[in-house]
């Protein structure tokens, strides 16, 4: 016993070198588990907090992008107003019958949260934005997030008043969108090499592709409402030994000065959960 | 000014610059991420002991981490350059005693060439470890290589730069003062 206190003694630097590099790696390694135990939630205030401050500043310099940004968002839900369109034969009236106006809520699917965003980087090989809205006013884990011009990414940990967001310019970040003329699905990845490029991979070589087409969240989107642009298309990648397509695609959001951002709650989630795992336990 | 409280600026100090000046630039190639806030580590006094110079490396490595979301990312790679520290200043201090003489490492205490060596050792250690944690879980070898030379390049620069522009006078110390 006694040698061993010896060896500990005489050895204890490089014990806690190894402690410390073990719980260092440790937190590395399982991320995803330790942050929703340990003291997280108070870090991310904090970091909320003066992030914040700084943003207070940034902001202001980027009030033009912004600005045109939602101006432009603007004219484009302006031109899906049912007013601007009329109907070629005067004889016909369209009724819509399928939803009752006064108890519209009853009926939606998604709620949107705007949310500022006070943080933001691009230059790692995963990126983080912060916002600020959190647990108490409504956001919570898994949520999708789009912003003025296209889809940004996925919340990822919420503290008690700000969220972390993981961007599509993530290595880890994965989501399911499909070409805006023909339907064929894909799976949307980052290959961390530009922030202004993404790259769609899975579309069989029989979908026709054309530089500038539009590519569109899915269907099949667990945390998107489908037709949300993703990015247009800018470039494929030829690989003879596959019957798919890799697509560069421009990122529709400019991640450099994203400002506003909308927070997507699926009110029917929960319901399509329980559905899944159901269907899990029934096979098991 | 205290050494204590000089150093508990610097923490803050370096710490934001890394976030909201450093990480905030647009980066030029995905194999340039410019850092600096190791550098925070190797100006530590060198009469600290191992175990607080490590303690505090992984404390201010965990802050960062904070910042970028990335926990153990940058603290891991702290506390080996803080392990190590003290070995490189054992080999490389060129005057007998010059570490009782003189507060911290710099240009004045250790001389211009086991200074530079000093920085360039931690430097490609620190970046080296780093980006083999960031390899580990993607990315090839190209990337692993042309990362750690790309980056500890950059760092240099911006290590030059700081050590011109914020010129430490270190005092020479006698027992007898």
């Amino acid at each position: 016993m006694r040698n061993v206190f010896l060896f500990i003694r005489r050895y204890f630097n490089f014990l806690f070198f190894l402690v410390l590099q073990i719980l260092a790696l440790t937190f590395l390694f399982r991320y995803n588990k330790f942050h929703e135990a340990a003291f997280n939630g108070v870090a991310g205030e904090v970091v909320g907090k003066i992030n914040e401050k700084y943003s207070n500043v940034e902001y202001y310099f980027k009030l033009k992008k912004t600005n045109e940004a939602l101006v432009n968002e603007n004219i484009h839900l302006r031109s899906l107003l049912k007013s601007n369109y009329e109907a070629s034969d005067t004889t016909q009236k369209i009724v819509v019958d399928s939803i009752r106006i006064d108890s519209i809520l009853k009926f939606q699917r998604y709620l949107y949260y705007d949310a500022r965003v006070v943080g933001s980087f691009v230059s790692a090989q995963t990126n983080y934005l912060d916002i600020h809205r959190g647990v108490n006013q409504g956001i919570r884990k898994d949520m999708g997030v789009v912003g003025p011009q296209g889809i940004v990414g996925r919340v990822v940990e919420a503290s008690d008043n700000y969220a972390v967001i993981m961007s599509v310019l993530s290595r880890q970040f994965k989501v399911k969108a499909k070409l805006k003329k023909t339907g064929e699905n894909g799976t949307i990845e980052w290959d961390g090499v530009s922030p202004l490029y993404i790259q769609m991979r899975d579309i069989p070589k029989s979908a026709p592709i054309k530089k500038g087409d539009s590519v569109l969240t899915s269907e099949l989107s667990s945390i998107y409402p489908p037709n949300i642009l993703v990015g247009t298309i800018d470039g494929l990648v030829i690989d003879n030994s596959s019957n798919f397509y890799t697509i560069r695609l421009k990122t529709a959001t400019n991640f450099l000065n994203v400002q506003y951002v909308y927070v997507i709650d699926d009110l029917q989630k929960a319901e399509r959960i329980k559905l899944e795992e159901s269907i899990k336990k029934e096979h098991e | 000014m205290s050494s204590l409280l000089k150093n508990i600026i610097r923490f803050a100090l370096f710490i934001l610059v890394q976030v909201f000046i450093l990480h905030k630039i647009p980066s030029l190639h995905r194999f340039i991420t410019p850092y600096l806030y190791f550098l925070y580590i190797l100006w530590l006094p060198f009469r600290m002991s191992r175990f607080s110079l490590m303690l505090v490396s992984f404390l201010f490595g965990l802050t960062l981490d904070y910042f970028l979301h990335y926990p153990g990312l940058h603290a891991a790679p702290c506390v080996l350059i803080a392990y190590v520290r003290p070995f490189l200043i054992n080999i490389l201090i060129s005057q007998e005693g010059a570490d009782q003489n003189y507060a911290s490492p710099s240009i004045v205490s250790m001389g211009w060439a086991p200074y530079a060596t000093y920085v360039v050792v931690l430097t490609l250690l620190h970046h080296g470890y780093l980006v083999f944690l960031e390899w580990m879980q993607f990315g090839s070898f190209l990337y692993f290589i042309g990362k750690v030379v790309a980056t500890t390049g950059v760092s240099l620069i911006l290590i030059l730069v700081t050590e011109l522009l914020f010129f430490r006078k270190e005092k020479f110390r006698t027992n007898t003062a």
